[in-house]
């Protein structure tokens, strides 16, 4: 996994609430069997007039001209900036991969689902909760604002607007320095493999029915 | 100090625990299916690492599979090697049990585990799906997880968690005539929305929840990942452990005897504590029906389409705005004037035996009406269809006019050939109605299988209460 430190980042708003997993990366495309390649179909069925299949050329496909992520002004934006309730739905890891491989490396919204919050984690995103009033804000702004950057200090966990303003966020500890030192979960965890392997004896032990 | 049920499962899964609270839990049982778990085995072969415990492995594949012409196997080629993928996997890693295409138990993942009795009281269950929070009827922590977890689980038996926040839904009363499992989880995620249970793990309880039966809680449970919450349970009881006795992976004899001791202690202690308590009397809950693209757009079946120009929040207007023109709905019609153009039975929400007696109750000595285009019954596991032709129920459908199809997911995501096409309407008995879910440009309305018949029979919404 890629770390993640610092990042200064073109910012695109999404101005939705509830962005399903379905909405990020359409079924269809899931039937792929790598990790990588879903860039070009993130958001799919809104970003493009027709109905996108795996495997096609996404370059020659009518683009949807009033979908805010198609406006030349946010190209290669890596900040997204949305509603409540983000990447909920479907566990589809699909989601973030296709978010990544888009561009994005953070999220802002003001709530996130559960297990998409946890996927981007796995694979180097950062999304950030902020208060209604700040998103609010950040939103006018990038309205307002050709060419609006955000900087993102993990290590200080503040994002800082262009006209100086910091916002500070949370972000559990642990997560935090998976994040900063790009760790491996499964790298980490098997550290405990024998503390894990003691748990497994007694369970067996307690509770054979669950080692048929 | 009284515990709840969720303080007593996450207790006895901790292995170890980071100072920030996050803890490594063991798991118990571990689901895959051919869609989320491809990379997962890539990666665990790439990085040199092994099954932890090849036991836990329940696999079968369902997402993609076909659900008519199986003598012609998987036509869309992508979809095959998926498939493939998952048989070469379990070949090479090994599993407790795997049911492939066509294997008389194959089916949709959270039908197939428990009624193969691999769903057991106590366990910590993941699966990379999110509809895992199912099996919390059996008093389970059970989730859906994402890709690299998977692979996770696989190499360490364990998850990184923090502890959720305790949310205690009560119902208490009795459901009207009608009235099912289907409507209580709807009218929920119509109380608290669908970002309502967001950090929370739900414990469902009360007089109207024990009186479901499994495959009632089993529904419930399904849904709650709809409400936000990760994973949703009820406590164990009579009806518990019927439903387990005699089950292929139940255990049998003496450790049965020990493990149902264990498994009566699974609920929450008098005077545990929840974060949230939410209260819902089931003689007021009726018969609901989706209006929007998201599970809180709901309505009971004698509403009508909200108004958004009656809604003040402005994200919320847009929101609804949105939907209604995605649905292509009018406000203030009423529900039971919307026709519909297909139907279907079926999905890890409501395609279990219980669901299809229900269905076929209504369709009996009916006919589905000439407007539908299309009415599928899509039974949730081999087990399920054969347990279903053994009542006749498949001759009740098929003489209605419904088609009785091969299990799997089938239309409730629409990865195979069965989908809506742009701007058809469904009633649907699966669990999402997001834009383009059933197909894209398809509109879904979620129901109660119950409901979903009498659309069928009427040719648009009708209240089922009426017909019974
Ligand atoms: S039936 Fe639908 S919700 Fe359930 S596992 Fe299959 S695709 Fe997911």
């Amino acid at each position: 996994m890629d770390k993640f430190i610092r990042l200064d980042g073109l910012v695109a708003p999404l101005d939705r609430a509830n962005v399903d997993t379905d909405a990020i990366i359409p079924k269809q495309f899931l039937k792929s069997i790598k990790r990588s390649g879903f860039g070009p179909n993130a958001f799919d069925e809104w970003r493009y007039m027709d109905v996108g299949q795996p495997g096609q050329d996404c370059s020659q496909r009518p683009k949807n001209p009033n979908f805010v992520l198609n406006q030349p002004r946010y190209q290669g934006a890596q900040v997204l900036l949305t509603r409540a309730n983000f990447g909920c739905g479907s566990s589809r890891e699909h989601a973030p991969w296709a978010l990544l491989d888009f561009g994005f490396r953070a999220i802002l919204a003001e709530s996130f689902a559960d297990i998409f919050f946890n996927n981007c984690f796995k694979n180097g995103i950062l999304p950030i909760v902020l208060p209604a009033q700040e998103i609010d804000a950040l939103f006018a702004q990038v309205e307002a604002t050709p060419g609006y950057r955000l900087t993102i200090d993990l290590s200080a966990q503040v994002v800082v607007r262009p006209d100086g303003k910091g916002i500070p966020f949370q972000i559990d500890a642990f997560r935090k320095e998976c994040l900063l030192n790009g760790w491996d979960d499964i790298g980490l965890t098997l550290r405990h493999a024998d503390k894990i392997k003691a748990f497994e004896e007694k369970r067996r032990i307690e509770q054979p029915w669950l080692f048929a | 100090m009284p515990q709840t049920l969720y303080d007593k499962l996450w207790q006895d899964h901790v292995v170890h625990e980071e100072a920030d609270g996050t803890a490594l839990i063991y798991i118990d049982r571990h689901l895959v299916h051919e869609v989320t778990s491809p990379q997962a085995f890539e990666g665990l072969k790439l990085a040199g690492r092994k099954l932890w415990r090849v036991s836990s492995v329940v696999a079968t594949a369902d997402h993609n599979t076909p659900t008519d012409h199986w003598e012609r196997g998987i036509e869309d080629p992508v979809s095959r090697q998926q498939v493939e993928t998952l048989d070469a996997n379990i070949r090479e890693t090994g599993a407790l049990a795997y049911f492939p295409f066509k294997d008389p138990r194959q089916g949709i993942v959270h039908v197939v585990g428990p009624e193969n009795g691999a769903t057991l009281p106590g366990m910590t269950v993941v699966c990379g799906d999110s509809h895992t929070s199912t099996h919390g009827a059996f008093a389970c922590l059970a989730h859906g997880i994402g890709t690299s977890e998977v692979e996770h689980v696989m190499a360490t038996q364990c998850l990184l968690q923090k502890k959720s926040k305790t949310m205690l839904l009560r119902v208490e009363g009795r459901l009207g005539k009608g009235v099912t499992a289907k409507d209580v989880a709807l009218a929920v995620i119509g109380r608290i929305g669908t970002a309502g249970g967001t950090g929370y793990a739900i414990e469902f309880a009360g007089s109207a929840i024990r009186g479901l039966s499994m495959e009632g809680r089993m529904t419930l449970c399904n849904m709650a990942i709809e409400a936000g919450a990760r994973m949703g349970f009820v406590a164990v009881d009579d009806t518990t452990i019927d439903y387990l006795r005699g089950r292929p992976f139940a255990p049998k004899g003496e450790v049965w005897e020990r493990a149902v001791s264990y498994w009566r202690t699974l609920r929450s202690d008098e005077g545990a504590s929840f974060d949230r308590v939410v209260e819902l009397r089931a003689e007021e809950i009726r018969p609901q029906v989706t209006w929007g693209t998201s599970p809180e757009m709901v309505v009971p079946v004698d509403a009508t389409v909200p108004d958004p120009a009656k809604e003040a929040d402005p994200v919320r207007r847009e929101g609804m705005e949105r939907a209604l023109q995605y649905m292509g709905l009018v406000p203030n019609t009423p529900i039971s004037e919307i026709a519909v153009d297909k139907v279907f039975i079926g999905s890890c929400t409501n395609s279990r035996i219980e669901d299809l007696r229900a269905a076929a109750a209504v369709v009996k000595g009916r006919r589905v009406a000439a407007n539908i285009r299309l009415a599928l019954v899509v039974p949730g596991s081999g087990l399920v269809k054969q347990q279903a032709e053994r009542e006749g129920l498949d001759k009740i459908f098929v003489a209605a006019g419904f088609e009785w199809r091969e299990p799997g997911c089938s239309m409730c995501l629409a990865m195979n050939a069965d989908r809506l096409e742009p701007g058809e309407r469904c009633a649907s008995t699966s669990n999402r109605n997001f834009e383009g879910r059933q197909g894209a440009g398809g509109r879904t309305h979620l129901v109660s299988p119950e409901m979903a018949a009498a659309a069928a029979i009427a040719g648009h919404f009708a209240d089922v209460r009426d017909i019974l």
